[in-house]
């Protein structure tokens, strides 16, 4: 039975984290992931668990902890957000290199500068091609539901890539909500025990990892690695479907939202999807045939299943939470644009720039959007591709 | 994916790498023979050798080979050359070759 | 048990000949008397930062270790150790390594990896406890990348980025003391030596590092043919003038309790030890006599007070 609760998105995480009991956390706090490492210390204070807890000297070394402990035969966790996700960026690369299959909960937050705190994605995207799994979560149940499933995947004997869950900083990390628990049993009979083939610590055999590379090997090396990115795409659709015979609830690569016979659709990411289907709904409501399509797994890149997704509308707006200072577009409009390349007839695209830093993106927000889709609809006129909502003018 | 690192070579494919390049024997290293890079060579003299063993240590390549207590010739395929065991050795029982007599 | 080398000598070697570290590179040594130090019953694993020994001692797929070994990054060994350490203690808590089975945690890095970009994780692993050993290979330069100038590096050496010049005598700061300040994170055991003798005071060392409880470290000083410009067969020659100009003091500090392992019987002027090298031949040119003096003042206040602390 599920266990109906209160909780913000960090506390959700910290629960799964419990439920799974991993062998080691390493820990560095940073705002708004703080709190998942402080609920995890109090487990551990309380005997709730028996993971040995490492707080570090910072996200290079928490990271660097996972790395050692994965590497040696243990599951290995850690938590983090915006500038603290920056400092690992080196690490990141060589864990996924490494293909340690390590989990890693981001409160995605802005980037400085100037600082702040809040929510937008310049963390998570800046980590995009850093070879990690990154899985996205509306709310705190898709950010619990999420984390029930990242080992599985990560661990994966054809993955074995490190797994990033993301939730929205401070609007889903702190905001309480309803959520639907699983049993603590039932929870780790799901995620299973970690067994590697080969480890650190393994008696019958040593285990050398993180050679230098040279010309000859690390093309073959890469290519190996982004293999195993593509059959993730196979294991996260087998974990889904056995969560979903085992949960009840149900994921893909991405959720269309009133898809079906959509003209004018947004792809989006994060809590700034409920958002949107509100509006969605309310325009349904006038007759518009407008619909969503909010991505969930970033990488691996659901490229052509977006594509047959958008394939039937007639202008799309990607909405980017992050500014990648290309001068062309955020990285999800490079992706999304790039996989409807191929499309015999392609929805016109724009890409929208919103949200940074935490400002608000609104049910009129949304609306504004898809007005100006109609009208590109309506005109065949694109206009301007890349701009930016929200700011003062 | 090949498992031996003597089996893994400049010509197989993509798919026989090991798993994130790891190695799972020790030792393999022997493999490469070094003793290529060797431009002098050192010579044991054993007829003045007191096997007191104090160039064994500071060999950096492993390539004085101990016996039930006793040192035997060079490992020449993987000496360097460095001459550090010719410092080593009080009896000069270690020669560059090219000066030898 | 007392240090007998013909039985050291006979041990299964557990680092291999066939790395690619350069001919007559001390590293070498090093890694093989550090490997003797873990008794042959325990396993080990190595944690190395990136560095000359990182690129020669693991090229795909050629290790030269014996035991297990992990390479992640350059600043970041003592991290990855302390991962190692932990997956070790949470693993035989949980039953998935036999209680009965011991493995040794070692880490290393040049002085580069140790002393400066690998600092931080060092000095967190040290705070926090972690049981394990750090071994720093210090060659007084960023050798991997050719020779730059690191906070290991001593006043006067030319590297080639503090080279010296009509305005320049080589680097202008003294080394710093790393060992010192690992004393100061109340390690229970921390150690300087270098490739001397019958290698008995390195493996002493190594052996009391690896096998008391805590964080410990030992710092070797380890010549650098190419980067300290002398010829490989003199490594030996070198150390030796190191110790006996007490430029690099040997000693070990057990629980905070400081202890001389080598005094030299007549204290040699710096010259024996600078004249040697490449890197200090300028100080040897007319007008930079001053060079050779300051050298000599600072090794003598650092020997005084060294000495002051193992009364």
């Amino acid at each position: 039975m599920s266990i109906r609760e209160r909780m913000s998105g960090n506390e959700a995480i910290a629960t799964a984290m419990r439920q799974i009991n991993p062998d080691v956390f390493a820990m560095f706090p940073i705002t708004p992931s703080t709190e998942i490492p402080q609920y995890f210390a109090q487990y551990v204070a309380d005997g709730k668990v028996d993971t040995e807890f490492v707080c570090v000297e910072s996200e290079h070394s928490s990271l660097s902890t996972c790395l050692g402990a994965e590497a040696a035969g243990a599951r290995a966790i850690t938590a983090t957000s915006s500038a603290g996700l920056s400092y690992m960026n080196e690490v990141l690369y060589v864990a996924a290199s490494l293909r340690l299959p390590v989990v890693l909960a981001v409160a995605c937050r802005a980037l400085t500068g100037p600082i702040n705190i809040n929510h937008d994605y310049s963390d998570s995207m800046a980590e995009r091609d850093s070879g990690f799994i990154q899985i996205y979560g509306e709310n705190n149940q898709e950010v619990y539901d999420n984390y029930l499933m990242a080992h599985r995947i990560a661990e994966h004997k054809d993955v074995r890539l490190p797994l990033m869950i993301c939730e929205d900083g401070f609007i889903t990390s702190h905001a309480i909500e309803n959520i639907e628990l699983e049993e603590d049993d039932k929870v780790k009979a799901f995620v299973g025990e970690y067994h590697p083939e080969n480890y650190l610590l393994k008696k019958e055999n040593p285990l050398a990892v993180g050679p230098y590379g040279v010309t000859s090997y690390y093309m073959e090396a890469r290519v190996a690695q982004a293999q195993a990115m593509k059959n993730a795409k196979k294991v996260i659709l087998e974990v889904a479907e056995d969560f979903k015979n085992t949960f009840g609830r149900s994921y893909g690569f991405f959720e269309e939202y009133r898809m079906e016979d959509a003209e004018l659709a947004m792809v989006i990411m994060g809590s700034s999807a409920g958002t949107a289907k509100t509006c969605v709904d309310a325009m349904r409501a006038e007759g518009k045939k407008v619909g969503l399509i909010k991505v969930r797994v970033f990488r691996p890149f659901p490229g052509p299943e977006i594509a047959k997704a958008l394939a039937g509308c007639k202008a799309v707006a990607v909405m980017d939470k992050s500014e990648g200072f290309s001068a062309c577009g955020g990285p999800l409009f490079a992706e999304v644009s790039g996989a409807c390349i191929n499309l015999d007839n392609r929805p016109k695209m724009i890409d929208i720039v919103f949200g940074l830093g935490g400002r608000d993106f609104t049910v009129e927000s949304a609306r504004s959007v898809y007005d100006r889709l109609e009208t590109i609809a309506q005109t065949g006129d694109v206009g301007e591709v890349y701009t930016h909502m929200g700011q003062r003018e | 994916m090949i498992n031996q690192a003597k089996d893994i070579n400049e010509k197989i494919t993509w798919q026989d790498m090991t798993t994130g390049c790891e190695i799972y024997e020790p030792g393999t290293s022997r493999l490469t023979k070094t003793g290529e890079w060797r431009s002098r060579t050192p010579k044991w003299l054993p007829d003045l050798c007191k096997q007191c063993l104090l160039c064994v240590p500071y060999c950096p390549d492993a390539s004085i080979p101990v016996e039930d207590g006793k040192r035997a010739e060079f490992d020449y395929e993987h000496c360097k050359g460095c001459g550090i065991c010719i410092g080593a050795c009080p009896f000069k029982a270690i020669v560059w070759e090219d000066e030898a007599q | 048990m007392a240090y007998n080398l013909k039985e050291e000598m006979n041990k299964p070697e557990r680092f291999h000949s066939g790395h690619r570290l350069c001919a007559g590179c001390g590293a070498g040594i090093v890694c093989r008397a550090m490997m003797r130090a873990v008794d042959e019953k325990d396993r080990a694993v190595i944690c190395n930062a990136t560095g000359c020994l990182e690129v020669s001692s693991f090229q795909y797929p050629y290790t030269a270790w014996e035991d297990s070994y992990i390479h992640t990054a350059f600043e970041n060994a003592s991290a990855t150790a302390a991962g190692v350490e932990a997956a070790y203690n949470a693993m035989k808590r949980r039953g998935k390594i036999p209680a009965d089975e011991n493995v040794k945690i070692l880490a290393i890095g040049g002085d580069g990896g140790t002393y400066d970009i690998g600092f931080q994780s060092l000095s967190g692993a040290f705070e926090r406890g972690h049981d394990y050993t750090y071994f720093c290979y210090d060659n007084n330069a960023y050798m991997n990348t050719g020779t730059q100038r690191s906070s290991a590096t001593p006043r006067f050496a030319s590297a080639t980025t503090t080279p010296f010049g009509a305005e320049s005598v080589g680097k202008k700061q003294d080394q710093k003391d790393l060992t010192q300040i690992m004393v100061a994170h109340g390690s229970p055991y921390v150690a300087q030596t270098t490739l001397f003798g019958n290698m008995k005071d390195f493996h002493e060392k190594a052996h009391k590092a690896i096998y008391t409880e805590g964080p410990t470290f030992v710092n070797v000083l380890t010549p650098c043919p190419r980067g300290w410009g002398y010829p490989a067969e003199d490594l030996i020659a070198i150390c030796k003038a190191a110790i006996d100009t007490c430029i690099w003091p040997v000693y070990e500090v057990v629980n905070g309790e400081y202890r001389l392992t080598y005094e030299p019987k007549k204290k040699l002027p710096v010259e024996e030890f600078m004249s040697k090298q490449a890197r200090f031949k300028h100080c040897f040119k007319p007008g930079n006599e001053w060079t050779i003096e300051a050298a000599q003042e600072y090794v003598d206040k650092k020997w005084e007070q060294l000495l002051a602390k193992c009364k």
